[in-house]
């Protein structure tokens, strides 16, 4: 019996943000439940619906899925933003993994030990504006076309202007010299499922304040 | 023109060896261009061919894919090791991660610091026979069937064996209680393409020794 898919994580962008935004772009309301304290995880493994003991989860279509990137491919291939062909997915596929290795960098980053933090936010900086927006940027140049690939949506175009609000989030200024990333992240940001999910009171969660790594730590004891 | 794929990295396992694995897996020949000192690196960053400046970077069908998971899905589809349907392609997603987690561990392990090593040697053994191996056994057993998905090889069969392979050069004893990952291990590794990917001769490269971890950190100019 399908219902809406029901995310499991805590109240917190972490793992599963990206899974919401492709859910919302794709026009798919979802539950969620929020993890809040350990024994809340703990019930989740006991009750054996954590494959590797770890969130996110996602309950949908009779599944009960883990591993981000497992339930972001079922969701892209269930709602047709995964690419018409194998090579549209090669694409498709690289540019959502170099948005990932950097949105990787930028998700630990409230990690790191404080004496490490100015040597580590350097290094964020320094592969935005050389290594992965240029690479963006280029692709959109290469074909002048509205969307990464295919000239159609796709999850790359959705990781990736999520990733571009993370990357405005910490320095606004890290956008300047990309136009056509620019204009991607408007467009994209117009589209009306995408419109309504950055507007107040959608299920887009605030950026990751001191208070909620304390929250993450207590539930995921580390 | 469509050759044989052309895998670019140094010469070891990092992070190309899973798709040398499924490649031969797949009864695939491919060629290998190994870089052997930093400049070889430069020379592909200035030539345009890695988008991200990285390797692993495969030539195959007329493009220069990186990022290992794009490689590997693209080899999965295309030699019919992805399942048959978006429910299997999930359950083998799942799968893959999961072997990917353990193996990054395992991977990483040679850049530990050595007053670090014997603690994270623990940790893995103990996710091993706590976490991961319990998960695959689990799914063996629910079904009985030789193969983790769909009753038919996958790429979720080849990571689990060469992570498995793995786990054994860390430490035998750790399959012990797995008698049905046991079972999938030499099935796997009976398959003709396997069998001969094993052999010594083959492209499959050895585990990494001091010698090979200061190359690599030669060539990628890590510290």
């Amino acid at each position: 019996m399908s219902g809406k898919p029901i995310l499991h994580y805590f109240n917190g962008r972490g793992r599963m943000e990206c899974i919401r935004w492709l859910l919302a772009a794709a026009g798919v309301e979802f539950e969620e439940k929020f993890i809040e304290k350990p024994e809340d995880l703990d019930k989740l493994k006991n009750d054996g619906s954590l494959m590797f003991q770890q969130v996110p989860m996602v309950e949908i279509d009779g599944m009960k899925l883990v591993q981000t990137r497992a339930i972001l491919n079922y969701i892209a291939t269930k709602y047709n933003l995964y690419g018409k062909d194998i090579k549209e997915r090669a694409l498709i596929d690289m540019y959502s993994e170099g948005v990932a290795d950097l949105g990787e960098m930028i998700m630990l980053f409230p990690l790191s030990p404080p004496a490490e933090k100015d040597a580590k936010l350097t290094l964020i900086r320094e592969k935005t504006t050389n290594r992965y927006l240029p690479a963006f940027e280029n692709v959109l140049k290469s074909h002048g076309q509205d969307y990464l690939v295919g000239n159609k949506l796709s999850r790359a175009d959705i990781h990736l202007v999520e990733l571009l609000y993370d990357v405005e989030e910490l320095d606004p200024s890290l956008l300047a010299n990309f136009p056509l990333l620019k204009a991607l992240k408007a467009r994209v940001s117009n589209l009306p499922t995408v419109k309504k999910f950055l507007q107040p009171g959608s299920q887009r969660k605030p950026p990751t304040d001191e208070k909620k790594i304390e929250e993450a730590r207590k539930v995921f004891k580390f």
